[in-house]
């Protein structure tokens, strides 16, 4: 098994077993559209109002996950671990940021169904946005795993996380949300501008992940 | 700490190994943690195969000193050479070669020992043809094949040192850098693990401890600090 496949499996079966952070991403997603409903008065959305209260609700729910990612390494000697292995660091980055993003998948598999029952009159446009939640995902997932390292690292932690992470992921919200906007619009989806805003969040990507695969060897040294 | 005390027992090197690089050697190497000196320069050489025991009181520096060899912490000041490789510029190539066992286990509590083991297998290269029978070696060699599948957090102070000390000798290391090994060990574990963490046969160890005992009595060379 390669070191990658060890850390990767590693984490999920740690989260299958003890299940610290997907109920709770869970749990607040679907708490948010309950506060949301009652907050606004409203059974039914759609546009950019749909899309502006699921993704920054997802985007939340997410900080619940990215904040305990690295607890077990800095609690229980991961890091020294793969410090002392014949391995590039940056492995762990890679492991890490996979597994978030599979967790960021399964948090969608249940609160996007509840979203909809919630509050969409169509679910037309769910499936071309599913591809945009992936590459949000993926965005979240490379930034929130290398924000978490630096996080890990200072003692102000559980603050130090949200206040970097949340301006930097205002790019990805702007793009998933103004894609959302044309896709779950009351009409059925719109595909005006959804290259443009698939374009976009595959910039962010790449450039979080080049940067986390730059940094990360420079944030693991003591 | 202002000074150290170098008792050397066997200061030449042993044919089979002269001539070849120092297993380690030290050329005043300091390391600060903000105001307070943990190390002051010391120096040290030894020689591969040789066993050396590091003694001092609580807070003399010598987990520091431990984790300055496994490449795990920046000198402030001073050379050091691991195997051959200069620290810090080429810690890369140390990694893998050197086993450590820390004060802290490195274990995840949430894994049982054996995914623990197979973790820093895969972590170090060792195919799983290869890992799984030496895994088994081990735990029956410390006495934990019976609670191998239980989850770390479960396990006794003592159970989880076995574990741990399994861990840092399973990729068969050059270098084998131990901090008080025997902590939270019965006499009986202690007796298991001996031939485990023992030196010779290629293998250079360094052992701390916080006071004189067998370890010292063993030791080729005894480095005291503080």
């Amino acid at each position: 098994m390669t070191p990658f496949a060890a850390l990767l499996r590693k984490d999920l079966r740690v989260e299958l077993r003890t299940l610290r952070s997907l109920p709770a991403m869970a749990l607040f997603a679907v708490t948010a559209f309950v506060i949301f409903r009652f907050g606004l008065d409203r059974t039914s959305l759609d546009g950019e109002l749909a899309a502006g209260v699921l993704v920054p609700t997802l985007l939340f729910a997410a900080l619940l996950a990215i904040n305990r990612l690295f607890v077990a390494e800095r609690e229980e000697g991961g890091f020294d671990l793969v410090r002392l292995a014949p391995v590039d660091r940056t492995v762990l980055f890679a492991a890490k940021a996979s597994a978030l993003v599979i967790y960021l998948v399964m948090l969608e598999l249940v609160a996007v169904p509840i979203f909809a029952l919630f509050f969409l009159d169509t679910a037309s446009g769910l499936l071309p946005f599913a591809l945009v939640l992936l590459l949000a995902d993926i965005g979240l997932a490379a930034t929130g795993t290398l924000i978490s390292t630096i996080a890990t690292m200072s003692s102000a932690r559980d603050l130090l996380a949200p206040l970097i992470l949340l301006p930097l992921l205002v790019p990805l919200v702007i793009a998933a949300a103004g894609a959302g906007e044309h896709l779950l619009a009351a009409g059925g989806p719109d595909y005006g501008r959804f290259g443009t805003w698939l374009g976009l969040l595959g910039l962010y990507d790449l450039i979080f992940l080049l940067v986390g695969y730059a940094t990360f060897d420079f944030l693991l040294d003591d | 700490m202002e000074r150290t005390a170098l008792q050397r027992r066997s200061a030449e090197a042993t044919p089979a190994n002269r001539g070849l690089e120092p297993a380690i050697e030290l050329a005043g190497l300091c390391r600060e943690f903000g105001d307070r000196t943990a190390l002051a320069a010391i120096d040290l050489r030894v020689e591969p195969g040789q066993n050396v025991a590091v003694l001092g009181r609580n807070g003399s520096g010598k987990s520091t000193l431990l984790r300055i060899l496994a490449g795990l912490l920046r000198p402030t000041s001073g050379a050091v050479s691991v195997l051959g490789w200069s620290l810090p510029k080429e810690t890369h190539r140390l990694r893998g070669r050197v086993g450590y066992l820390g004060h802290e286990p490195l274990l995840y509590r949430d894994l049982s020992p054996r995914e623990n083991l197979a973790l820093a297998a895969a972590l170090h290269g060792i195919v799983s043809d290869r890992a799984a029978p030496r895994i088994d070696a081990l735990l029956e060699a410390v006495g934990m094949s019976g609670r191998a599948g239980d989850r770390v957090a479960e396990l006794s102070a003592g159970m989880k040192q076995r574990i741990d000390i399994c861990r840092s000798v399973l990729h068969e290391p050059e270098l084998l850098l131990l901090d008080e090994p025997e902590a939270h060990l019965d006499t009986e574990a202690r007796r298991r693990l001996a031939p485990l963490i023992a030196a010779g046969n290629g293998r250079t160890r360094v052992l701390v401890s916080h006071e004189r005992g067998t370890a010292a009595e063993a030791a080729d060379f005894v480095l005291e600090l503080g």
